[in-house]
């Protein structure tokens, strides 16, 4: 309940603070579209060539792309820009002032931050994937929406858990400017659904899953792809990521000396 | 000429010195990297495929080529980024470079240039294995990799010379990180970055001649890969290396306005 609270007051804290720089939501509108306008430049030249990808129409990767501009926008406005202040306080030695405050360490560095001017992109993604969804003849039934709205969520958990693992290496190996480079490049496949990458590279590459799965797994349940099995299978890898990332984030803080800041 | 030989073999030293300390993070920085173009790889052979095998003139093994090319090509034109100048200007770290009785770009170029040693030694085994896995179709002639040496190393100047003209302008405002990703997304379409251009519509390949971007990525790639005339190799190089000696011209003048305008704030 103490956590809550606490996130909710850096939540506010977060809101008024970019309520001081309101051009920046002019600024954000624009390369909002400017990514839109590429993603849509992508999406049309692949159908130009032909009918459908890996069994999926234009509308419903449409509809992907919608759910990749909703997870994104949620990314870098909760949870990138928290990873990337923590990984530059490892680095310099300031994440002290964060230990020594008394309420849970990981609690705090995950909330600290909130970009609201990305929430542009979260209105954006919402607008493309009623438009896609409109072209798909969707009938809104529960259980589509129920796990649409979990598998979201479990999206933004994993995706999560994934940041602070790769951000607890930073206790390691100090330089990490590259990571946030890293995750972007891994992020953009989740551009396309999982179906068309060939097996060894969906299984293979553990980096991609968490990704890949994020934005997968909404996609399905919008699309009437959405089994049991994947659902559950995505519960599993949210809580096992969960329980990883903070194992690994407690290893790495005891790894962690400061540089008396 | 000696002075400025030995100041950029230092710098370049320093660099690869600097950068082998860090092969994790370099390493990091390049799979982020690689991702980009195998997720194109796999997207647009998964179209091939449904086209019954080719598309534009594209198979998924000439694909394959393209995107391997790719990698190598967008490892040699990595450059000072905008939001670098955006940051030094902004902070003020500039006035350090600007003590130095050198050209701040002269700086840039080396370090960056020796960076490349670095990560074409890390890059070689990653290239290795992706060409186990996608099996590309590339046979350059002698004289096709001979072009595309140089046309590698004009790419980097020619993505020095726009990129920090775009940096510069920061000079005038700190509003800029709209009009970044407004070359960057012109770039992406317009350079072969995300398809090769002949996939694109006619009148946009045409326009691309117009701009620098395809001189910085599409062309050396199908220099080594497509079936480009020995006239197309030349003249495409010619392109290159006017847009160097403009560019470079316009660096020059833009700089001598833009320097009077800063005005640090410590660094």
């Amino acid at each position: 309940m103490q956590g809550f609270k606490l996130a909710f007051n850096y939540l506010r804290i977060g809101i008024l603070n970019e309520f001081q720089y309101r051009a920046n939501l002019y600024i954000q509108i624009l390369q909002t579209f400017i990514a839109l306008g590429t993603g849509l430049i992508g999406l049309s030249l692949v159908f130009s060539q032909t009918k459908s990808l890996g069994g999926w129409s234009e509308p419903e990767l449409l509809a992907v792309m919608g759910v990749f501009v909703i997870t994104g926008g949620i990314i870098r406005s909760a949870i990138q820009p928290n990873m990337e202040r923590l990984m530059e306080e490892i680095q310099e030695g300031t994440l002290d002032y964060a230990l020594t405050k008394p309420a849970d360490a990981q609690l705090l560095v995950s909330v600290r931050e909130f970009r609201l001017w990305q929430l542009v992109d979260v209105v954006t993604g919402l607008i493309i994937l009623v438009i896609a969804l409109n072209q798909m003849n969707w009938s809104i039934s529960i259980w589509s929406v129920l796990g649409f709205l979990s598998a979201l969520f479990m999206g933004a958990v994993m995706i999560y858990s994934f940041w602070l693992i790769i951000t607890s290496t930073a206790f390691w190996f100090i330089r990490v400017h590259e990571i946030a480079n890293l995750f972007e490049g891994l992020y953009a496949a989740g551009r396309w659904p999982l179906d068309i990458y060939p097996n060894w590279l969906k299984y293979g590459l553990t980096f991609l899953v968490p990704v890949a799965f994020a934005i997968s797994v909404p996609s399905e349940a919008l699309t009437g792809r959405l089994t049991l099995q994947t659902w559950l299978g995505a519960l599993a890898l949210t809580t096992f990521l969960f329980i990883l990332s903070r194992t690994i984030w407690k290893i790495g803080l005891k790894n962690y000396s400061g540089a008396s800041a | 000429m000696k002075r400025h030989l030995d100041y950029y073999l230092s710098e370049m030293r320093i660099s690869i010195l600097e950068q082998w300390q860090y092969p994790l993070a370099n390493y990091f920085y390049m799979i982020g990297m690689i991702a980009e173009p195998v997720i194109y790889m796999v997207v647009w052979s998964a179209v091939a495929n449904q086209q019954g095998g080719m598309v534009g003139g594209y198979t998924p093994a000439t694909f394959a080529a393209y995107y391997i090319v790719w990698t190598l090509v967008r490892q040699m034109n990595i450059a000072f980024t905008p939001y670098g100048w955006e940051r030094r200007i902004r902070n003020g770290r500039l006035s350090m470079n600007l003590l130095r009785p050198l050209h701040p770009l002269h700086h840039d170029v080396a370090f960056f240039a020796g960076w490349k040693v670095v990560n074409i030694i890390l890059w070689l085994p990653l290239a290795f294995v992706l060409s186990l896995i996608f099996k590309p179709d590339l046979n350059p002639t002698w004289l096709e990799g001979i072009v595309f040496f140089f046309a590698i190393w004009m790419t980097y100047l020619i993505r020095t010379i726009t990129l920090s003209l775009l940096g510069m302008v920061t000079f005038w405002t700190t509003r800029v990180s709209a009009l970044f990703e407004l070359y960057f997304a012109a770039e992406l379409i317009l350079s072969g970055r995300l398809v090769p251009l002949s996939l694109m519509p006619v009148w946009v390949q045409e326009l691309a001649w117009f701009f620098p971007f395809r001189w910085t990525f599409g062309f050396p790639i199908e220099v080594l890969v497509g079936q480009m005339t020995t006239y197309e190799m030349l003249s495409g190089l010619g392109m290159q290396l006017a847009w160097i000696i403009f560019g470079g011209i316009v660096v020059n003048i833009v700089w001598k306005f833009a320097i009077r305008r800063f005005s640090a704030v410590g660094g």
